[in-house]
């Protein structure tokens, strides 16, 4: 029978090479949650949330808001005494979490992610009416509202194009994305 | 002699942000900067690839590299999370040839390959390295005298990369905004996270930050805060009437791209920056926008 990789690891191996430390190396300081811009709406602080990771709590884990409310700020990051990529982590989460399809329920950064990059796989660049409609449902009423009024008022003044933009070699993108993710045939 | 760059505008200055692609060219051209725009640029995906796919994220990056590869100049983004992610990203492929491989296979599909030899600058390093304060000041025709401006560094200009002068309490924007006559405010959120990134997926906590952003910079008295990203632009100013919505504040900051600073005070005329009318009306700035 083949060892079970420890979450630990899993999370581990989801962070780029060459993006610092390893999480194992984490001193417990408290410098990354004192640091953060955001700690005080995230369920857990990141410093927590490493030692959950290592402590194997995955449900714990995956179940909090923790990685989907990280700004990328990289404070955490530029600041960490042993050099562990903080912010990275969020994102290896991230990707877990999309990958397993699990995460705590009524988050929107994981709708707005997955659209995101649909819009790029279609034309190559970003518009933000599209984006509008794929994270409207997740807001109250009163927002929709004055999201609705402001998208309105910046296409009035002609600072929102009415269309989107494209890239020219469109086709050649697209193959080349199909050569990393399944995004099927055209 | 004018020094060229390859100039990727991305996404945001070809809708929300206007004012900052024309102002960008304009104060560029005022300083002997051209900036040639990329062929066929795509999308940098700023934050929202990398919860999706790494390899992904690296390699639509590595695409628009790639062609300023092609033409052979040193990359430049005006955005500080394009230019993160262009960093980041030449940065590995330097460093990781396997990491480069993968990503080249994936480039085929264009025709085009990446071996990381551009630099990558965000456009105020362009102004700040390599044109230089001094020769700026010298060009200064109308100094920003007596207006207040709070430089907002924000975080990806600064962070993840520590290779420039100090991470923690850089001051090249000072500089800069002393060459163009203006007084640079101090003040504690200079390179702060204004929540822009959270803007849509995290309200709550983007207004905290951004609020907190804001009265910094009020309490410092700045007439105007400056910008070097799109995404900071939009929070801060777009946003603000929702901050003062949420903690009871009547902030009326005026946020001006650094690039429309950067053109005033050397002689072009305010409507060629895309500066907003309703800034014409704002009491400090006044003095300054007189065709």
């Amino acid at each position: 029978m083949s060892a079970e990789l420890s979450f630990s690891s899993e999370i581990g191996n989801l962070m780029y090479a060459a993006h610092g430390s390893p999480i194992k190396t984490c001193l417990q300081c408290g410098m990354c949650s004192g640091s953060c811009p955001a700690v005080e709406f995230m369920d857990h602080t990141p410093r927590e949330i490493i030692g959950m990771i290592r402590a194997g709590l995955k449900e714990e884990v995956l179940d909090s808001n923790t990685y989907w409310t990280c700004a990328s700020c990289y404070y955490c990051t530029v600041r960490c005494p042993a050099e562990i990529d903080i912010a990275g982590m969020m994102y290896a989460l991230k990707r877990y979490s999309m990958w397993k399809g699990q995460h705590k329920e009524g988050l929107v950064g994981p709708v707005f992610s997955e659209a995101f990059v649909k819009m790029i796989v279609n034309s190559g660049r970003s518009y933000e009416p599209i984006l509008g409609i794929a994270y409207l449902p997740m807001f109250s009423p009163r927002d929709i509202v004055l999201e609705g009024l402001m998208a309105t008022g910046l296409i009035l003044s002609g600072k929102l194009p009415l269309l989107p933009k494209s890239v020219k070699r469109l086709k050649n993108l697209q193959q080349m994305v199909r050569r990393i993710i399944p995004i099927g045939e055209p | 002699m004018m020094k060229q760059y390859a100039y990727f505008p991305g996404c945001s200055l070809e809708s929300l942000s206007k004012g900052y692609h024309v102002s960008a060219l304009e104060s560029a051209r005022a300083l002997d900067v051209d900036l040639q725009e990329l062929e066929d640029w795509n999308c940098c995906g700023a934050t929202a690839y990398f919860p999706v796919d790494e390899l992904l994220a690296y390699t639509l990056t590595a695409r628009n590299l790639a062609q300023a590869e092609q033409v052979g100049l040193d990359f430049v983004a005006p955005c500080s999370a394009c230019f993160k992610n262009a960093w980041s990203t030449n940065n590995y492929i330097q460093h990781d040839p396997d990491l480069a491989e993968h990503i080249n296979y994936a480039l085929e599909a264009d025709n085009l390959h990446v071996k990381g030899s551009s630099r990558v600058l965000h456009l105020i390093d362009v102004f700040t390295q390599d044109v230089g304060v001094e020769t700026i000041k010298q060009k200064v025709t109308k100094p920003l005298k007596g207006l207040r401006v709070a430089p907002y560094y924000g975080c990806q200009l600064l962070r993840p990369r520590k290779d420039h002068e100090e991470v923690e309490n850089p001051q090249y924007f000072e500089g800069l905004l002393s060459a163009l006559g203006a007084d640079p405010v101090d003040y504690a959120s200079k390179a702060h996270c204004c929540g822009g990134s959270l803007i849509i997926t995290a309200r709550k906590a983007a207004l905290d930050m951004l609020y907190k952003c804001l009265k910094d910079a009020v309490d410092s008295q700045a007439d105007v805060i400056a910008t070097t990203c799109p995404m900071c632009h939009v929070n801060l100013e777009a946003y603000q009437s929702r901050a003062n919505q949420e903690f009871g504040a009547n902030f009326k900051v005026p946020i001006m791209y650094f690039t429309q600073l950067v053109g005033l005070a050397v002689g072009v005329p305010a409507k060629r920056l895309g500066i907003p009318g309703e800034l014409f009306a704002s009491k400090p700035l006044q003095a300054h926008l007189q065709p």
